[in-house]
């Protein structure tokens, strides 16, 4: 028994939408045991976004109607680029629809909304949140295309399923193009998801705030959607580094058993990437706003040589 | 003579019409409004009829008119390129042609010359109309220099302010030292080719070096009037100080007047490509990219930044040609093809928003008499129609997905990607080196628009009278929702436009790209189907449905209601106007981190009366660098030849007799 890709793709975009929050808890949970915290539950993101879904929104009399769309805007932006990275199966219609650079432009539609909701209220750490947002991700855009572009040019294609797709065929080769292009991906997504060094996601402390002082005006449901929509990003970012670099596991038909041990295999890839990121989170402290153009200049350096190493010494062979 | 023909030269006919009206305006200013502008925006609109006619049908049709020189007839002649120029022209002659009657009627009570607004409007559109037809260099450059003279008046239009002056007084200077460079360009074809007809110019055989300083010329004389990096400086003083209207013509549509020229010379007349040309024309491209983005970052009047923009914008246009020629020159027709249709793609693109941007930017100087950033804010409350349209116009110029500005940076990306199939190792890493560079240049593009509409149409307004801002008219909203709709149909509908402009390289090149719209118009496969695919329509659709999604289960059984109360902040005071980040705040970090690229001067003091000041100032490196040593050279030049006025008649009969002599050696 098969099922229709539609509905696989549909059943995968609901698993984004669905697993996110678990990611987050377990990061949380990971960081609290490595910190010698109790923590709390990995379900707690879910109670989080139940009780604000329950709680009235406050509006700021200052806002404009833009206001209270761009949180649909984001979190539905964010999440139909979620559901073009293969979670569980290749070769679904998702990622015909979407190639790799309109996940990139997805994520910058998600990101050009979010950045006028935080000015749109007319407060300064609005402003500020967005005037940063958008110059950590100007820097880090070229260099996560620089990353693609070096998966692109080996599978000759733009679509996420063919790029996977080639690195299963190729088997288990070390290419140093690969691994460059997986440390540009790795500072990249750190930056973007807003993680520590680059930002930290539990601060209370306004003026060093990105993510966090754009959506500081938001509440009730319009809060859970921002939240919602940066678990699942952090979720895309995830599923992209381990279904890209190590594919293997993923399913290759629409067999029940197939997809079963992919999203067995996905699970427990995840797992170990959370664990590598509750590590780091731990052991790395945040750095100051003009410090991180060094570290995304490094992650466009190593986005650089690995394209460089792919046009000099793998193209040909 | 074929009815497509006729009717581009009555678009022609109707601008000329338009502008002898205009000089009627002195008994009668209401003229200009209620004759003259309509007539202008009919004009835009036979432009269109024409363009499209001559786009679908893919045939080439000429004619020789009975004006020029005796031995040298006009001749005129229409094909896909100059069709897609003419629906390029038409479409924001249209809306201007729309939005003009409410723009102008402020202008009415005041001192400014409104003869010389419409007639040289109209003189303006005739000649960019008749560059586009031009079928000979002689007439190519007598409707240039009519293009370039008629803008300088409309430059000059505000002329009370020095500053204005200065400006038209620097666009004249290099729209002149740029068509000497076109006109040296075409001088070598001609002689090689042996006539001045277009004709006699694609049969001429070039040696390499020929060719290649005729292609020198033209990518200088082109590439000024299209304002690249470091040629660009007379672009942002000109095309803000003309009235908004006109800046939408100059930004919008003059510049690939430009481009046109450039590929007119380069695709259809030198007709040959070589590799050192691509890989100049590409890193120009990238520079003029980055450096446009980056100077408009810097700019805190609207319309500078706008300009400075359009600088970017060419510059992206210029990187998918250089791409073209770099394919074309290596052999690989079809993705040659390929990155001449997204830059085409472009070209329209750029058009269709920067006018739609520019009609925004006049919509607000007209209501609320403001063009610094500084001062605006809140704008979206005071002229939702507006705010919409210049919302829609800055998702189109970011190049986000579902509008059209996505779709052309996806196409250049696409065609960037395909370098592994170059054979030189070099060329194969420069071709994404260059990719990064135009990806820096989108991300800081949204940056930028994220501070002009954050920083005019949000938050809370800085000045009184900006909050009091009116609603403009009817007309200039209209002209606005036009633009922005196509802007969302050329986004949509990729497909249907590609399939329209593969007759261009198909008439230049001989080939298209029919795996583009195999699958369908659904799909836009620019190489193969499994290499890369992008279904705006899908795209659009599937996040209709899961935002419906989204609004049905929030909506329900949580609390719906939304109660309204004063900004958070984090506890603080209720934050008042001047508390908001600015536009000079908001690009504070891009200015730090490219700090070494401007010449930043910054301090904060402290006024006498103990308020704090703040003053900020950034110039273009390259003037220094550039520009003044070249006016300090031409001055000191001049300074010596005024040795030679002593005011004595019989000295300068001496110099003549001289110089007669002198010539009469030389031809002898």
């Amino acid at each position: 028994m098969t099922a229709s890709p539609w509905m696989l793709a549909g059943l995968q975009a609901l698993l984004y939408a669905l697993l996110a929050p678990l990611l987050v808890g377990c990061i949380r949970r990971m960081k609290a045991l490595l910190q010698n915290r109790r923590g709390a539950s990995v379900l707690q993101p879910y109670r989080d976004l139940y009780k604000l879904m329950g709680k009235e929104a406050r509006v700021a009399h200052t806002a404009s109607p833009l206001f209270r769309a761009a949180p649909y805007v984001v979190f539905t932006a964010t999440w139909l680029a979620a559901a073009s990275v293969p979670l569980i199966a290749v070769n679904l219609p998702t990622a015909m629809l979407a190639d790799l650079i309109v996940l990139v432009g997805l994520l910058a539609l998600a990101r050009f909304f979010l950045a006028l909701a935080g000015m749109d209220t007319g407060t300064a750490f609005g402003g500020m949140g967005a005037s940063r947002e958008m110059l950590v991700s100007a820097l880090a855009e070229p260099a996560m295309l620089l990353a693609v572009f070096t998966l692109a040019m080996t599978a000759h294609s733009t679509n996420l399923s063919s790029v996977i797709d080639s690195q299963l065929a190729a088997g288990l080769v070390l290419r140093p193009s690969f691994l460059f292009a997986l440390g540009a991906l790795m500072l990249v997504a750190v930056a973007e998801t807003g993680r520590i060094p680059v930002d930290n996601p539990a601060t209370h402390l306004e003026l060093t705030m990105i993510h966090e002082a754009m959506i500081l005006e938001y509440s009730g449901r319009h809060l859970a959607l921002m939240e919602w929509a940066a678990q699942i990003k952090l979720m895309l970012y995830g599923v992209l580094i381990v279904n890209v670099f190590l594919p293997w596991g993923i399913a290759q038909d629409f067999a029940p058993e197939a997809l079963a041990a992919g999203l067995g295999a996905v699970v427990l890839k995840l797992l170990a990437l959370a664990a590598l990121l509750a590590v780091a989170e731990t052991v790395l402290a945040k750095m100051r706003l003009f410090r991180v153009p060094a570290f995304l200049n490094l992650a466009l350096l190593l986005g650089l040589l690995g394209l460089l190493s792919h046009v000099i010494l793998e193209v040909g062979t | 003579m074929a009815g497509t023909l006729l009717l581009a030269l009555s678009a022609v006919g109707l601008a000329l019409l338009s502008a002898l009206i205009a000089c009627f305006t002195v008994r009668e200013p209401r003229l200009l409004r209620l004759a003259a502008m309509p007539v202008f925006g009919l004009a835009g609109l036979a432009a269109v009829a024409a363009g499209l006619t001559a786009l679908w049908q893919g045939d080439t049709l000429t004619a020789v008119l009975p004006l020029g020189l005796p031995w040298l007839p006009w001749q005129v002649r229409l094909d896909a390129l100059s069709g897609f120029l003419l629906v390029v022209i038409g479409v924001v002659t249209f809306a201007v042609g729309l939005y003009g009657p409410g723009y102008v009627r402020g202008l009415e009570q005041g001192r400014e010359s409104l003869p010389a607004l419409g007639g040289f409007g109209g003189l303006f559109l005739a000649g960019m109309l008749l560059v586009v037809l031009a079928d000979d260099a002689f007439m190519f450059m007598v409707s240039w220099e009519v293009m370039s003279l008629a803008s300088y008046f409309l430059v000059a239009f505000h002329h009370d302010h020095a500053a204005n002056r200065r400006a038209a007084f620097l666009y004249l200077l290099m729209a002149h030292v740029g068509a000497l460079a076109i006109l040296l360009g075409y001088g070598v074809l001609a002689s090689f080719g042996g006539g001045f007809g277009f004709d006699a110019m694609r049969g001429a055989e070039l040696s390499f070096g020929w060719a290649s300083i005729a292609f020198v010329l033209a990518f200088i004389g082109f590439g000024m009037k299209a304002g690249l990096v470091p040629l660009h400086a007379w672009l942002p003083e000109a095309h803000p100080a003309a009235p908004s209207h006109i800046s939408a013509l100059m930004s919008g549509v003059m510049l690939k007047v430009a481009v046109y020229g450039f590929i007119r010379f380069v695709f259809d007349l030198v007709g040959e490509f070589h590799w050192q040309w691509g890989v100049a024309v590409l890193m120009v491209g990238s520079v003029s990219a980055l450096m446009g983005v980056l100077y408009a970052l810097m700019q805190q009047d609207l319309k500078r930044l706008l300009a400075y923009s359009s600088v970017e914008n060419i510059g992206i246009i210029f990187i998918a040609l250089g791409l073209s020629i770099l394919y074309l020159s290596t052999g690989h027709t079809t993705l040659g093809v390929l990155a001449l249709i997204a830059a085409l793609y472009h070209t329209i693109n750029h058009a269709l928003f920067k006018g739609l941007l520019f009609l925004g930017a006049g919509a607000i100087l007209h209501s609320a008499h403001e063009r610094n950033l500084e001062q605006m804010g809140g704008l979206l409350r005071r002229m939702p129609w507006t705010g919409l349209f210049f919302l829609v116009g800055c998702m189109s110029i970011a190049a986000l997905p579902l509008f059209n500005g996505f779709v052309s940076e996806w196409l250049t990306f696409q065609s960037a990607l395909q370098a592994w199939q170059l054979e030189s190792g070099v060329l194969r890493s420069l071709v994404p080196v260059a990719a990064a560079t135009l990806a820096l240049t989108a991300a800081l593009g949204a940056a930028l628009f994220v501070k002009v509409y954050g920083v005019a149409f949000l938050g809370q307004a800085r000045s009184r009278h900006v909050r009091r801002a009116r609603r403009p008219p009817l007309g200039m909203r209209a002209a606005q929702g036009m633009l922005a709709a196509l802007c969302l149909a050329f986004g949509l509908l990729p497909t249907m436009v590609v399939a329209t402009l593969q007759t261009i390289p198909l008439q230049l090149l001989g080939a298209g790209i029919p795996e583009a719209t195999a699958q369908g118009w659904l799909w836009l496969t620019p190489v193969a189907a499994e290499t890369a695919s992008y279904s705006a329509p899908l795209v659009a659709i599937l996040l209709a449905v899961m935002a419906a999604l989204a609004v049905w289960v929030w909506g329900r059984g949580a609390v719906r209601r939304v109660r309204p109360g004063d900004p958070w902040d984090c506890g603080f005071a209720p934050p008042n106007a001047r508390m908001q980040y600015t536009a000079a705040a908001f690009s504070q970090p891009v200015r730090r981190v490219f700090g070494l690229l401007f010449h930043v001067d910054e301090a904060v003091g402290v006024r006498e009366d103990g308020s704090l000041r703040h003053r900020l100032e950034v110039r273009d490196r390259l003037w220094d660098l550039l520009y003044a040593p070249v006016a300090r050279t031409v001055e000191s030049a001049a300074r010596r030849v005024v040795r030679l006025q002593s005011g004595s008649v019989r000295i300068y009969l001496g110099w003549t007799l001289i110089t007669l002599l002198v010539l009469l050696w030389i031809i002898s």
